[in-house]
C-alpha cells in the first residue's frame, strides 16, 4: 500500500518534471509548425535550424566559449587548489568560505556587476568578455570538485613516492595528479554544463550582434518562436543528459574504487 | 656493529606546541630499535624525522656519520614502510614495488627478477598482477614491505605496520618479520605503541612519553628494571607502589619490610622516599602467616594460562595485582612473599611535567 502511494508519488514528480520536456522533443520533430497538434514526423526543424547563420553562430558561440571557459576555469581551479594546500588550514577554511560566496551569489548579481566592471574599464563587450566572465564563475566550481581529492590520503601518498625516491615533480605527476584526475574531470564538466547553461551572466556581459543559444532563443521570444528553436533545445538537453550520465558513471566508479581501499 | 644513525637533541614543534623535547638516539648498524609510547607521544614525528618528511627546530640528524638534516626525503638510503601502506591506489602491485626502481632507472630485466624476489619473500608470489584493491589488509601490508625493501635500503622504518591488522595476523606477521630482517640483514626502526610487539622483537626498545625518551634498553631490561613509574606502568601489568627506603637493601611498603638487592650504591638513601614496582607473575603464594604479608582475594579472572587475583592487604589499605597458575578462592587469605630481586626500586619522579604524569597513572 505504502509502496504504491510512493510509486505514484514519484510518478508524479517525474510527469511534472519531464512531460514538458517531451512535449519539446517531440514537436522538435512535428511536420507543422503548430504548438498543439502533431501533424506527422518530419526534420525538416533540424535542416531549418543547421542552415540559419544566426543559429549556427550561437552554437558556435555557446560550445567554444563552454570548453576554452571550462579548460581555463580547470586548470586555474586546480593550481590553486594546489596551492591552498601548502597553507594553513585556517587560512584554506577562510579561502573556501570566499570561494563559495560566487556559488550562492544570484546570477544577476555576478552579471550586472561583471557589466559595469566592464563599463567602468571601458572595455568592450563581446566574444572575449562573455568568455572572461564564463570562466570566472566556473572556477569556483572547480575548486569545489578538486578540493577533497586533495587530503591525507594524497598527502601520504606523495609522501610514499618521495620516499622511493621521487623528486617532487615526478611524484606529483605520477601519483598525485591520477589521484585529482576524477576531480579535475568532473570539475570541467560541471564548468562546461554551467556555461552551456548560463543565460543572465552572459546577456550581461555579450556586447551588441554577439549571441550565444540562450540569447538567442530570448530575443526570439518577443517575435514569435520557431520550432527550430524546439530542435536546437532538444540538442541541448541530449548533450546535457550524456555528460550528465558519464558524471554519474565515473561517480559510481571511483566510490567503489574507494570505498574498497578503505574497508580494509 | 657501528653507529648508523644518530639523533642528537632533536627539538621539534607544531604550533607552538613541543612534540619532541630533546630526542637523544643512536641506532647501531643491522639493530631492530622499536620506538614504544603512548598514541601522540611523537613515535611518528620522529620516524619522519629519520625520513627527512620534517626538519628539527634544534638539533641535528647524521647517518652513516654525515648530518642529513638537510638531505631532501627522496635522497636518504631509508625507505618506509606507511602507517596506512600508501600503497598506490592506480597502480597494481608489480608497479607498486617497480615504482623505486623505475626511478633509478634499473633494467626491465633487473626489475621484473627483483619484484620475484621480494614477491616471494613477503610470501606473496604470483601477485604481480593484482590489483590493489583486490589485496587483504594483511597482503597490503607485506606489498608496502615488499615496495620498500625492493629498493635495498640501509635503515627500514615501520610505522606501527601491524596496527591495521588482527590479532592472529599480527602474532604471525611479528615472526615474518623478524624473519625478513635477518635475511635482508639490514636496520629496522620499528614504531608501535604495542609494549608485546616491541618486546618480542626487538634488539633494543626506546619508550616514550610526552616527546621524551623515557629509558632504552633491551627488552629484558625494559620489563625487569624500569627506571621509573612511567616505564613500569606502560609495560605490562604491575604493582607500582610508594614506599621509603629503611637502610641498604631493605625498603618498606605499606608498613611492611621487603629485603631487596637495592643501597645507597644505587642512590637510594636512607629514609628516601621511592616507588617500587613489583611485577604479579613474581609475587608468590604461601600459606596465611607463611609469607612476608598477608591478604585476602577479593577477585579472580582466568585469562588464558593462569589466573590473576587481587588481594586487598590486611589493613586495607593496599590491592596488590597477583598472577598465579594456581587457583585460589575469592575470600581465601593467603600469605604471600616476593623474592629480594624481584623487588624494583626507582626514584621518584622529580620534574613538574613528571609529577602531573604521575597522577596520570
Ligand atoms: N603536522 C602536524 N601538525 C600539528 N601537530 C602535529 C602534526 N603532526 C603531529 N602533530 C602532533 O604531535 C604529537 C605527536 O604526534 P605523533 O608523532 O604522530 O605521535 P605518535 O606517532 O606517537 O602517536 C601529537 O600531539 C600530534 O597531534
Ligand atoms: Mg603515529
Amino acid at each position: 500500500m505504502k509502496k504504491t502511494f510512493g510509486n505514484i508519488y514519484i510518478l508524479i514528480i517525474m510527469l511534472f518534471l519531464y512531460l514538458p520536456i517531451m512535449a519539446l522533443i517531440v514537436l522538435s520533430f512535428n511536420e507543422a509548425k503548430s504548438m498543439a497538434v502533431f501533424t506527422g514526423f518530419s526534420l525538416k526543424w533540424y535542416d531549418e535550424l543547421f542552415n540559419s547563420d544566426l543559429m549556427i553562430s550561437a552554437m558556435f558561440n555557446t560550445f567554444t566559449i563552454a570548453i576554452v571557459s571550462a579548460l581555463i576555469a580547470t586548470v586555474v581551479g586546480t593550481m590553486a587548489v594546489i596551492g591552498m594546500n601548502a597553507m594553513k588550514k585556517k587560512s584554506q577554511n577562510a579561502l573556501m568560505g570566499f570561494n563559495n560566496i560566487p556559488l550562492l551569489n544570484a546570477d544577476i548579481v555576478t552579471g550586472i556587476s561583471l557589466m559595469l566592471f566592464m563599463l567602468i574599464l571601458q572595455i568592450p563587450r563581446g566574444y572575449g568578455t562573455i568568455l572572461f566572465s564564463h570562466t570566472t564563475f566556473c572556477i569556483p566550481y572547480v575548486i569545489l570538485s578538486v578540493k577533497p581529492r586533495v587530503n591525507k590520503r594524497t598527502e601520504s601518498l606523495y609522501e610514499a613516492a618521495l620516499d622511493l625516491g621521487a623528486t617532487g615533480r615526478y611524484a606529483f605527476r605520477k601519483i598525485v595528479f591520477p589521484e585529482l584526475w576524477p576531480g579535475i574531470f568532473s570539475g570541467f564538466l560541471l564548468s562546461f554544463t554551467m556555461s552551456v547553461d548560463d543565460f543572465i551572466i552572459t546577456y550581461f556581459t555579450r556586447g551588441a550582434g554577439i549571441n550565444t543559444i540562450s540569447t538567442l532563443i530570448y530575443s526570439q521570444v518577443k517575435v514569435g518562436i520557431r520550432p527550430s528553436l524546439f530542435a536546437l533545445s532538444t540538442i541541448i538537453f541530449v548533450a546535457a543528459l550524456v555528460v550528465l550520465v558519464i558524471i554519474n558513471i565515473r561517480q559510481s566508479k571511483t566510490d567503489k574504487r574507494n570505498k574498497m581501499v578503505f574497508n580494509l | 656493529m657501528g653507529e648508523l644513525i644518530r639523533l642528537e637533541s632533536i627539538v621539534k614543534s607544531y604550533d607552538g606546541n613541543i612534540v619532541l623535547d630533546g630526542i637523544n638516539l643512536s641506532v647501531s648498524e643491522n639493530e631492530f630499535v622499536t620506538l614504544l609510547g603512548p598514541s601522540g607521544c611523537g613515535k611518528t614525528t620522529t620516524l619522519r624525522l629519520i625520513g627527512g618528511f620534517e626538519k628539527p627546530d634544534e638539533g641535528r640528524i647524521f647517518f652513516d656519520g654525515k648530518e642529513i638534516n638537510n638531505v631532501p626525503a627522496n635522497q636518504r638510503p631509508v625507505n618506509t614502510v606507511f602507517q596506512n601502506y600508501a600503497l598506490f591506489p592506480h597502480m597494481n602491485v608489480g608497479e607498486n614495488i617497480a615504482f623505486g626502481l623505475r626511478i633509478k632507472n634499473k633494467t626491465d630485466q633487473y626489475i621484473k627478477d627483483k619484484i620475484e624476489y621480494v614477491l616471494k619473500l613477503v610470501n606473496l608470489k604470483g601477485f604481480e598482477t593484482r590489483s590493489i584493491h583486490q589485496l587483504s589488509g594483511g597482503q597490503q601490508q607485506r606489498i608496502a614491505m615488499a615496495r620498500a625493501i625492493v629498493n635495498e635500503p640501509r635503515v627500514l622504518l615501520l610505522d606501527e605496520p601491524l596496527g591495521a591488522l588482527d590479532l592472529k595476523l599480527r602474532q604471525e606477521m611479528e615472526y615474518e618479520l623478524v624473519r625478513l630482517k635477518k635475511e635482508l640483514g639490514i636496520t629496522f626502526i620499528y614504531v608501535t605503541h604495542d609494549q608485546e610487539e616491541a618486546l618480542t622483537m626487538s634488539d633494543k626498545v626506546v619508550v616514550m612519553n610526552e616527546g621524551r625518551i623515557q629509558q632504552e634498553g633491551t627488552p629484558e631490561q625494559i620489563y625487569n628494571e624500569p627506571e621509573n613509574a612511567f616505564v613500569a606502568d606502560f609495560i605490562g601489568d604491575s604493582n607500582i607502589l610508594p614506599g621509603k627506603m629503611i637502610r641498604d637493601y631493605l625498603v618498606m611498603i605499606n608498613g611492611i619490610e621487603f629485603p631487596c638487592i637495592d643501597g645507597s650504591e644505587q642512590g637510594f638513601k636512607p629514609r628516601q622516599k621511592v616507588d617500587v614496582v613489583i611485577r604479579p607473575e613474581d609475587i608468590e603464594i604461601k600459606p596465611y602467616g607463611k609469607g612476608l604479608f598477608n591478604g585476602t582475594i577479593i577477585s579472580k579472572l582466568f585469562i588464558g594460562m593462569h589466573y590473576e587475583m587481587l588481594v586487598e592487604s590486611e589493613d586495607g589499605k593496599i590491592e596488590w595485582l597477583l598472577q598465579n597458575y594456581d587457583q585460589h578462592e575469592v575470600g581465601e587469605k593467603i600469605g604471600m612473599y616476593v623474592k629480594p630481586e624481584n623487588i624494583q626500586i626507582m626514584h621518584k619522579p622529580r620534574s613538574e611535567d613528571e609529577e602531573a604524569l604521575e597522577l596520570d597513572i
